[in-house]
């Protein structure tokens, strides 16, 4: 297709799917509107198990099973990456020469990293209780440990980071997830119901039930597989290298 | 003008649709992507959001005191966050075996069929 006649499709599409969403716009409930009939009740439920951020409670407890397909969706997003980026045969691996970093952004890289460490784990433990939850705090938890790179060089990144050990982790932490989900089968409710532990104190961190854990599995696994993900694109950059002699070029 | 989130989220929409369509780099194509999933955050956020409304979240607020926006559509970003950065991860892997086995990363230049 020429470039001419693509931009025609594409505007003729663009405009129909324009006049398409701008009529449903019209006819949605007004923005900022009182009525939530959801929110309002998926408020009412996290309040009754004593969860005071309403929502982890939607996240791991009133929508527990969606997160699962979340999660798996995330688990093999990774295992696919991993797949991609191997080390083919016309490749070869070379070892990262040591860099030298200007002295103040080491120093404050190094500072930074078991601050930004900390609050990564503060972030995942207080899921349930203020904003933020396994997710966030996972990405957090992951960056800090890159810092490293940052403020040393890839060989020191390397030393603290088996990539081997978080791909089990990631593993780990969705097998904890489901093992949850069965805990509550075997516990002679359903699949990832929250009736296992008893609700606690509200806003004391062993409130919200099985909240809390379900959080720190995903904590776990979502901190592994961005890891497990960073170092495939990284040795992509800084460790293979094509062997010299072989056929078309990098086209980089 | 209560309308305007929802006509800006498909703005914004529209806008990454013509980045695809008119990119010359696949890491390009994939950031118009991003920008397109980026709209249908903009869309939930502004069907959850209620006048005068706060996060609801209750370690500081007291149950019932002040109104709260839609907690069901701010779950729903979250897993759209997180899919949508999976996803970008996944596709820029993908770019960079194109990249590795065909020498170009321009989508025109991808059309025929090479095994």
């Amino acid at each position: 297709m020429s470039r001419r006649l693509r931009m025609w499709v594409l505007a003729v599409g663009g405009l129909g799917v324009a006049a398409l969403l701008a009529a449903a716009a019209l006819r949605l409930p007004g923005f900022g509107g009182d009525d939530h009939p959801y929110g309002e009740r998926a408020v009412e439920a996290s309040l009754a198990r004593r969860t005071s951020n309403t929502i982890a409670s939607v996240n791991f407890d009133q929508r527990a099973f969606d997160t699962l397909g979340e999660e798996t969706i995330l688990f093999a997003a990774v295992l696919g990456t991993v797949v991609l980026l191997r080390q083919t045969r016309d490749e070869r691996q070379v070892r990262p020469a040591p860099e030298r970093v200007a002295a103040p952004v080491r120093r404050y890289a190094l500072v930074m990293l078991p601050v930004a460490l900390l609050t990564g784990l503060y972030v995942i433990a207080h899921g349930q209780l203020s904003p933020g939850g396994g997710f966030q705090g996972g990405v957090v938890v992951a960056t800090a440990l890159h810092l490293l790179y940052i403020g040393a060089d890839y060989r020191a990144l390397e030393r603290i980071r088996p990539v081997g050990l978080y791909e089990v982790g990631d593993a780990a932490g969705e097998a904890a997830y489901l093992i949850l989900g069965v805990a509550g089968l075997v516990g002679g409710s359903a699949f990832l119901a929250n009736t296992l532990l008893p609700y606690g104190t509200f806003n004391t961190l062993a409130s919200g039930g099985t909240v809390p854990l379900l959080n720190a599995a995903v904590g776990m696994e979502v901190a592994c597989a961005v890891v497990v993900l960073l170092a495939r694109f990284l040795d992509q950059a800084v460790e293979i290298e094509r062997s010299t002699g072989s056929g078309n070029d990098r086209g980089e | 003008m209560s309308v305007l989130p929802y006509l800006v989220a498909g703005w914004i929409f529209l806008a990454g649709c013509y980045g695809i369509a008119t990119s010359r780099h696949l890491v390009h194509a994939v950031g118009c992507l991003a920008v397109c999933q980026s709209s249908t955050y903009v869309l939930l956020l502004a069907v959850g959001y209620r006048d005068g409304g706060t996060a609801p979240v209750h370690s500081d607020l007291a149950p019932g005191s002040r109104p709260v926006v839609d907690p069901v559509v701010q779950a729903l970003a979250l897993t759209d966050v997180v899919v949508g950065a999976t996803v970008t991860a996944l596709l820029l892997a993908l770019v960079m075996q194109v990249a590795k086995r065909h020498g170009t990363v321009d989508p025109d230049e991808l059309s025929e069929l090479r095994g």
